[in-house]
């Protein structure tokens, strides 16, 4: 099912939780929405499942509006971020809920019911956990279990808030790939939500990055990786170190850093901001520059330093510990910065130019709630 | 090493300090006040013996009190399980003015002294009072008949089934329902199968309470009832009744069949709790 999303807005009290939203999902497609909290992606993909209701803006899935249709008649699989287990039924009549509250008229017999809950559990490997209460389950298992439910009902949309928020790293990786692996084979419409990049980009075709209700840049992993769209998207990517710059017919130009490997950009002289990793700058030592090593911590396979300037503060870099020149890199000694990776954007307005951000802004961790 | 055959046996330190002291007193303000009584009316029961012990409890007075006063307590169990579900339903769900006010005259029952309820219930359904001009009109007579007694019963016992039920219905988590209604589910078949089923032990344990309160009232119903042997004597006024003329062993008697209703009640609504939340069985 292809679903068109245009003008969405939701205002909570005072607060704007969406803002003019516009995203189109093919079928078949399998969609993240990443961002950090509060950047509406849960309102987001409550409103497609029916359990929020936009102030404005239209949402249509194969071409029928669905702002008119009440959830329970949008048939879609929602996969909530604690599983919302229903704790009184075993697991084959969680499984089998969404088939047994049908009208009486449209309700597949008991046999039927029994058969489908059967193949979903064999399909999602837990036939062992049928008879078992969710009490008595693992996070991983609930999960397999909240993604049988959803799915028994032939969802013409799936939809998964942070399906992996609350487990393990090595089961997250695990159930990952085992989601991909459902994906692929139903064949359905998946949109999930992740504060996780790695997360969003290891298992979507196409990743809706999102802030403040807004979207933010849609794409590949390596296209929002490598160009950032706003100095949002940046942040969040991990870019934490915003250097003042000017521009000088698309050259950017500072005070003891070196930015040649950078290519030329099309915007207009004068001052911009440079957004960089910490990994992707590259310490030359150099007695006439302005920058000295404040602190040096080595994590074992890398070296952090912090850098500071007399004008501009300080600045982070991570460097490889092997790298040739790492014995020179000693506290106090005088630095170059080399960026060998980054984005220059145009000054914000508000935002000061004439300082170093470092660490300016760290992805939030959602809280479980 | 010598230093470890001479050190002392390690004794787990507790968090909590005074453990000792508030269980001691626990125990024995339980036994003064709860015990001691108990036993004392289990121990005259046993000294008339089982021949007397049946003759009072079978005779037709009594036993007419205890159809009457179990009749009336589980009309009064059932309206109030409707009703107070009803009532902690509307208090926890939805938002409205007046609703802390509406909440706080729950626990009218509780404070009101009974004999003022049953008074002022008396007030309102006498052939004069505001009710009762209808009622009678209507050909219903509620004071000095069984009616009687399920109106006292029905209001001293409603707050329990509303306080219990309030707490665990607070507490019940929004997915889940948010999760039914995705599954297709529509109001009726989210109350039955994901609601109903998460507080129906606390339902029931409010329901149980509500009922042991009903079968022990006496202040209100007094009032309401008429007493008429054989018609609306209840069985708490009867043993008041055999008190008042120094009839130690038939108070007791009937007392202690009072007291056995309660205590089966008590396991019979414990089983089910326990049935009702086997689900919870091994869970963390």
């Amino acid at each position: 099912m292809s679903i068109a999303i245009s003008g969405l807005t939701k205002r909570f009290g005072q607060t704007d939780v969406l803002c003019g939203v516009d995203l189109e999902v093919s079928k078949g497609e399998l969609v993240a929405l990443l961002g950090p909290s509060g950047s509406g992606k849960t309102t987001l993909l409550k409103i497609i499942a029916g359990l929020e209701w936009p102030d404005a803006g239209r949402l249509a899935v194969n071409d029928q509006n669905w702002l008119q249709l009440a959830a329970q008649d949008r048939r879609i699989g929602f996969v909530f971020q604690h599983y919302a287990l229903f704790p009184h039924m075993r697991v084959r009549d969680n499984i089998a809920f969404g088939l047994s509250v049908r009208p009486r008229s449209e309700r597949p017999g008991k046999a039927v019911i029994a058969a489908k809950v059967d193949e979903m559990l064999h399909f999602l490997q837990i036939t062992h956990l049928a008879d078992r209460f969710p009490g008595q389950l693992s996070g991983g298992q609930r999960q397999r279990v909240a993604l049988g439910r959803a799915l028994a009902i032939e969802p013409a949309v799936l939809l998964l808030d942070e399906p992996f928020g609350a487990l393990d790293a090595a089961i997250r990786r695990d159930l990952r790939r085992w989601l991909r692996g459902v994906h692929d084979a139903t064949g359905s419409t998946t949109i999930f939500v992740t504060h996780d990049q790695e997360e969003a980009f290891e298992l979507a075709d196409r990743v809706v990055v999102m802030g403040e209700g807004r979207i933010e840049q849609i794409g590949h992993a390596d296209a929002i990786h490598d160009h950032p769209a706003t100095p949002f998207v940046a942040r969040f990517m991990g870019a934490t170190v915003e250097f003042p710059v000017t521009l000088n017919s698309g050259r950017a130009e500072a005070s003891g850093l070196d930015i040649s490997a950078l290519p030329r950009r099309a915007l207009p002289d004068g001052p911009a901001r440079l957004f960089a990793r910490p990994e992707d700058i590259t310490l030359i030592p150099d007695a006439g520059a302005p920058w000295r090593i404040a602190s040096r911590i080595s994590n074992g396979a890398h070296l952090r330093f912090v850098l500071s300037h007399p004008a501009l503060g300080e600045a982070e870099a991570d460097v490889p510990r092997r790298t040739a020149n790492a014995d020179a890199l000693t506290p106090d000694a005088a630095v170059r910065l080399r960026i060998e990776a980054g984005t220059i954007f145009p000054a914000e307005r508000g935002i000061a130019t004439t300082s170093v951000r470092s660490p300016g802004f760290e992805p939030v961790k959602e809280k479980s709630r | 090493m010598t230093t470890a055959a001479i050190a002392p046996p390690i004794r787990a330190k507790r968090v909590l300090p005074g453990f000792t002291l508030s269980l001691g007193t626990t125990l024995l303000y339980l036994t003064l006040i709860v015990l001691i009584p108990v036993l004392a009316l289990i121990l005259k029961g046993a000294e008339m013996g089982p021949a007397r012990f049946w003759q009072i409890i079978s005779s037709p007075r009594a036993v007419a009190a205890f159809q009457i006063t179990l009749t009336a307590a589980a009309i009064a169990t059932v309206i109030n399980a409707v009703y107070g579900l009803l009532m902690a339903w509307v208090l926890v769900r939805y938002e409205f003015p007046g609703k802390r006010l509406l909440d706080a005259m729950m626990d009218v029952p509780f404070a009101l002294p009974t004999a003022v309820a049953g008074l002022s219930l008396t007030a309102l359904f006498s052939a004069n009072g505001w009710f009762g001009q209808v009622l009678e009109a209507a050909g219903i007579q509620v004071v000095y008949t069984i009616w009687g007694i399920v109106l006292a019963m029905a209001f001293t016992s409603v707050p329990f089934v509303v306080r219990t039920v309030q707490p665990v219905l607070e507490d019940l988590d929004p997915a889940l329902e948010q999760a039914a209604v995705t599954l297709g589910a529509g109001p009726f078949a989210i109350f039955r199968r994901v609601v109903l089923p998460a507080i129906l032990p606390a339902w029931m344990a409010g329901c149980t309470t509500a009922f042991a309160r009903s079968l022990g009232e006496f202040g209100a119903i007094v009032f309401i009832a008429g007493n008429l042997p054989f018609r609306t004597e209840i069985a708490a006024l009867l043993a008041y009744i055999r008190l008042e003329e120094y009839d130690y062993n038939g108070a007791a008697a009937i007392a202690l069949v009072l007291l056995g209703f309660a205590l089966v009640l008590l396991l019979a609504s414990n089983l089910l709790q326990f049935w009702a939340a086997r689900y919870r069985e091994g869970q963390k």
